[in-house]
């Protein structure tokens, strides 16, 4: 068990709580950095595939897990920076500004979804952003002089100023790069006091309010941050594929990045990570291990459905606080070792909080 | 004509939205939680039927009874295993879960060798039908349809009107513990709701399954029924029916004078805009939050 005697405020809000953090995280930073000369180009894919799943999830972990506001359509904001990058790349524009535009228009799109959100909530912004989802895709198939229409459409790769980023490698160092600085965004931005207002939202409107917190403005500020971290996944990710279509943008995608928050720990910047991780190794787990299943199940069609919701059900049950509270159990476990109790992160039974009243 | 056409057409569609969305408010207005599964329990009840008449070479009738009879019990099967664990929990987390359990009856139903990735017809006696009454086609799948949620609907109306058992049900959805202080099981009627709900679902699937076929995607029109319960207001049982038929008309007349692509999404235009204008729904009653 570690104890920090803290002398000074500045301590209390610092990044890296201890030499600890330095260390470890420094290590990871070196080993992603590293990756590209250690693991095979199939695996590097799927690592870039994670930096990107895990800025989107970012995203959604700033206005899910720290706003508590619920996006169902978060694809849409996925799509339109995607859309957007493709557009202006392919007119020419260089990579920093047509992300820049991406990641604005897709901030612009956002106040528009959050602007009702501030007279609906719960289930029902839930339905209100699916609906703007839907809505969203069927514009994509449909503006055909723009976005090519559900034959897609087709990027090239991105170009900073003349230098051409034609290689996995090149483009997963690009991805690293803006994953850090988005993590870093995010993580000062929390304890920023917008960050805590965020929170006490999350936590109660109400007393948010009657601190003084106005609610319009954080809440559409929460909705514009993470529809721009969206956008900037979108546009990465349509580099990424190369090639875009409406139905990559779909509400299987939208429920995909609720997945990501969920399993990944809602309220965790770490899990939006795990989160990515999981959504991106889980179809390799399973693909491996279709050798070893009999041919009825490991063949069959449904089985990645099967195994997510099931994965899915297993989380809400038994792990709320997903991938990323499993791991605090384990860590305190072994920190505390041998006075681990049971019920240290016991649940606590909460009365129902009702959104409907008396 | 063509109007009138297009508003029969609407309202057999509208029809089996609103028995989607009586399910979702039947359980929201029990246990509070959304079921994001209620499509997927429509498709299971079709797929029930169909084992029913074609695997085992039951009667019509036989398997549709059965159908609907198998799917309460499995409704009341998840409401005893995995929802009810997890009551009081945030809300969102119960609608992960149901959208779990969603994807966990989708998958399964296509896991099955030959049979799930396959679409089917659901062979009912009144397959392909017409009437013709003046200038106008009626096509009775559609009728069917009509006529089964107008006796449903009456059905239900009666129950939660003068059975013992549905006036406890109005009672728990709202205020659980007072009824609980007054002897009603709660948990049993939460149980029970979702049977309901469930059974609801495999009709609304046994009706729709002539029109389109079985296969096991046609849970994806359940996503339609959010907007028709949000139209009714999320709590209101008769709104739903309204609200499912509001979609259906609009979706069926907007697919004939707007340009293609609209019908698809009229319905969520419709849902959002009644959210800016009217955000409890036509029938939902207002509510404060009190501290």
């Amino acid at each position: 068990m570690r104890f920090i005697f803290k002398t000074e405020y500045a301590q209390d809000i610092k990044l890296a709580k201890h030499g600890g953090h330095v260390f470890w995280y420094g290590l990871l930073l070196l080993l992603l950095i590293a990756a590209p000369w250690i693991i095979a180009e199939y695996w590097l894919a799927q690592l870039t595939f994670i930096l990107i799943y895990a800025i989107a999830g970012l995203g959604l972990m700033l206005l899910a897990g720290f706003t508590g506001q619920f996006s169902m359509g978060h694809a849409a904001f996925l799509g339109v920076g995607a859309y957007t990058q493709a557009v202006f790349t392919n007119m020419g524009v260089p990579f920093p500004v047509a992300l820049a535009l991406a990641g604005t228009l897709s901030a612009a799109v956002g106040v528009v979804v959050g602007l009702p959100a501030l007279r609906v909530k719960g289930i029902y912004l839930g339905i209100a952003t699916i609906s703007f989802g839907f809505i969203v895709e069927e514009v994509f198939a449909r503006w055909e002089s723009v976005t090519g229409g559900n034959s897609g459409i087709h990027i090239k790769a991105p170009d900073i100023f003349g230098w051409k980023l034609s290689s996995g490698i090149e483009f997963y160092l690009l991805c690293l790069f803006i994953t850090v600085v988005v993590t870093l965004g995010i993580l000062n931005l929390l304890r920023s006091s917008t960050g805590r207002a965020f929170v006490a939202i999350r936590d109660s409107e109400i007393s948010a309010q009657s601190m003084g917190i106005h609610l319009a403005r954080y809440k559409t500020l929460s909705f514009s941050i993470s529809a721009a971290l969206a956008g900037v996944a979108g546009a990465l990710y349509a580099h990424k594929l190369q090639f875009i279509s409406p139905d990559q943008f779909n509400i299987l995608q939208s429920i995909d990045l609720l997945l990501l928050v969920v399993i990944g720990g809602l309220g965790s910047v770490h899990g939006a990570f795990l989160g990515a991780i999981f959504l991106i190794a889980m179809p390799q787990l399973i693909a491996l291990s279709k050798d070893y299943l009999p041919a009825v199940i490991g063949q069959a069609p449904g089985l990645q459905s099967v195994v997510y919701g099931a994965v899915l059900i297993a989380f809400v049950m038994f792990e709320p606080l997903g991938l990323y509270g499993r791991w605090l159990k384990i860590r305190t476990y072994l920190q505390t070792f041998p006075f681990y109790r049971k019920g240290m992160f016991k649940r606590q039974k909460s009365f129902q909080k009702s959104d409907r009243l008396k | 004509m063509q109007v009138l056409q297009l508003l029969i057409s609407g309202i057999a569609q509208g029809c089996i939205y609103g028995l989607i969305a009586l399910g979702f408010v039947l359980i929201y207005k029990a246990t509070e939680t959304v079921s994001f599964a209620q499509g997927e329990l429509m498709m299971l009840g079709a797929f029930g039927g169909l084992a029913g008449m074609t695997l085992l070479g039951f009667p019509y009738w036989l398997s549709v009874l059965c159908a609907i009879a198998g799917m309460a019990v499995f409704g009341m099967l998840l409401e005893r295993v995995v929802i009810r664990p997890i009551l009081g929990q945030p809300a969102f987390s119960i609608v992960m879960l149901t959208i779990g359990i969603g994807y966990v009856a989708r998958g399964l139903i296509t896991m099955i060798p030959n049979i799930g990735t396959e679409t089917h017809t659901l062979p009912v006696p009144y397959k392909d039908q017409i009437w013709k009454l003046g200038g106008l086609v009626l096509n009775v799948e559609q009728m069917v349809v009509i006529a089964a949620t107008a006796v449903l609907s009456a059905v239900l109306f009666a129950v939660f009107k003068y059975s013992k058992i549905g006036i406890a049900m109005q009672a728990s959805s709202q205020n659980q513990l007072a009824a609980y202080y007054m002897g009603i099981p709660v948990k049993r009627i939460n149980g029970l709701v979702w049977g309901l709900a469930a059974a609801v679902a495999a009709i609304a699937g046994l009706l729709l399954a002539p029109i389109t076929f079985v296969h096991a995607n046609m849970g994806f029109i359940g996503l339609k029924a959010f907007p028709a319960a949000v139209v009714g207001g999320f709590g209101s049982l008769p709104g739903a029916i309204v609200g499912g038929l509001i979609i259906g008309i609009v979706e069926s007349f907007s697919g004939f004078y707007l340009p293609d692509g609209f019908k698809d999404i009229a319905a969520y235009i419709v849902v959002l805009v009644m959210l800016m204008v009217k955000p409890n729904g036509l029938f939902g009653e207002k509510l404060r939050k009190k501290v």
